[in-house]
């Protein structure tokens, strides 16, 4: 397997690694795919509630170097942006980037879902906060 | 298939039927390294009367094999296996008791006892022939170097990291091969990390299947670990310092690896990952 130049830089390289507190209100964690699959990404970005801004991201993945850099890279982009601004983030932006070859375009499909999980997390702990109705996240819970 | 890699015997005895006319096992399979009980089965198959084939193709040459111990009636074998040229390999074939009788696979010129037609690869044959009385003469002393070898990588290893496995048995297996999962690390992204040793990765991602390795499913490694495996094979011309720097090298890829895992940290958190929800994709 062939490896983009900017793949092999986000996994030697990647960014963001880490985690960030999972109850705090403003933070939204998204928990995507299966280790029977191969991949399990976990996104997490902090929201500035008052601006709708991401001020931080982090991930952790279980993945091949092409879902390491592909979920690296989505930190990367989250940062700074609106929250509606991430959601508008598309999976085929992470395959132009990184140059991934169509085996690996699960991997960019898979950050983008962690993307939209961890945004519906970070709207559904708000909402709760508020006092809403709770917005469903689809990220991995564990049973009850 | 039971969990060390080997099969059942009481399992084999009790899927033969009167319509049975051929058993074929690998002698050592290829990605675990694990021997089979090649002489209890062709006991079996002699008792039943039913023709014994064996895939020896990771074995011939690296372990005593012997047509007449395992009984077998056929028995396939390749030279690149055992330094030997690539293009050629060996189908021994039983002449009495009983005679083994094979459609040809090549007609025409009636070459190889009309099994197999066409003109000789002679080179390729004096190779494969040299290259098995290489084989040969240096088992003994290759074997047992390679064992020692293999068990400093292993134990090494294990010395070093928490939660890796052995695929298979050790025992029973080929003296230069290992393989072993990693938890909570894939694969692929552990080849990349070591990508100046050449070892394969029973990850799906390795391939263009992406399904993880039926092999080590088929002993009952979840499927997480079935994802994160290494097939180790060591040669001829591996050395203590090779053995010493794969390790050190795996070492720090796998800490690195799994401080990105979130499949670490949440076992760390006490999290049962045979518990969670997970999202199949």
């Amino acid at each position: 397997m062939a490896y983009s130049d900017k793949v092999i830089d986000h996994y030697e390289n990647p960014r963001n690694v880490g985690s960030l507190p999972k109850d705090d209100a403003n933070v939204g964690t998204g928990l995507v795919g299966a280790p029977e699959c191969g991949d399990v990404m976990k996104l997490q970005v902090k929201v500035n509630p008052e601006t709708g801004v991401i001020d931080d991201a982090k991930f952790k993945t279980f993945g091949c170097g092409s879902a390491i850099a592909s979920s690296s890279l989505a930190t990367e982009w989250l940062k700074g942006k609106t929250v509606e601004q991430a959601l508008a983030i598309k999976n085929t932006d992470i395959v132009a980037e990184l140059s991934l070859p169509p085996v690996k375009i699960h991997c960019s499909v898979l950050a983008e879902d962690a993307i939209k999980a961890a945004i519906a997390d970070y709207k559904k702990k708000q909402s709760e906060t508020k006092g809403e109705g709770a917005v469903a996240g689809e990220h991995a819970q564990p049973n009850a | 298939m039971q969990k060390d890699g080997r099969i059942s015997l009481d399992e084999l005895r009790a899927a033969i039927t009167d319509k049975t006319i051929l058993i074929t096992i690998m002698t050592a399979n290829n990605e675990i390294g694990v021997l089979q009980p090649v002489a209890e089965i062709g006991a079996i198959a002699k008792e039943k009367g039913i023709l014994f084939h064996t895939d020896a193709v990771q074995a011939a040459g690296k372990v005593p094999f012997n047509v007449n111990e395992v009984k077998a009636d056929l028995v396939s074998m390749s030279a690149h296996k055992m330094y030997g040229p690539k293009g050629v390999g060996a189908l021994y074939v039983r002449r009495r008791n009983p005679r083994v009788l094979l459609a040809e696979q090549i007609n025409g010129g009636g070459h190889e006892r009309g099994m197999r037609s066409g003109t000789l690869n002679v080179p390729g044959i004096v190779g494969f022939g040299k290259a098995a009385e290489l084989a040969r003469t240096g088992m003994a002393d290759e074997s047992q170097r390679l064992r020692g070898l293999r068990d400093r990588l292993n134990e090494k290893l294990h010395k070093n990291l928490d939660e890796i496995y052995v695929n298979g048995s050790m025992e029973h297996r080929l003296p230069h091969s290992l393989n072993i999962s990693f938890a909570y690390v894939e694969g692929e992204s552990l080849l990349m990390g070591i990508n100046d040793v050449a070892v394969s990765s029973g990850s799906a991602c390795t391939s263009a299947s992406l399904e993880p390795s039926y092999v080590l499913k088929a002993l009952g490694a979840g499927d997480d670990l079935a994802h994160s495996s290494i097939r180790f094979g060591l040669g001829r011309w591996t050395t203590d310092e090779e053995v010493d720097y794969v390790v050190e090298k795996l070492t720090t890829v796998v800490r690195r690896l799994r401080e990105m895992s979130p499949l670490y940290e949440m076992v760390k958190e006490g999290v049962d990952l045979t518990k969670m929800q997970w999202v199949a994709h």
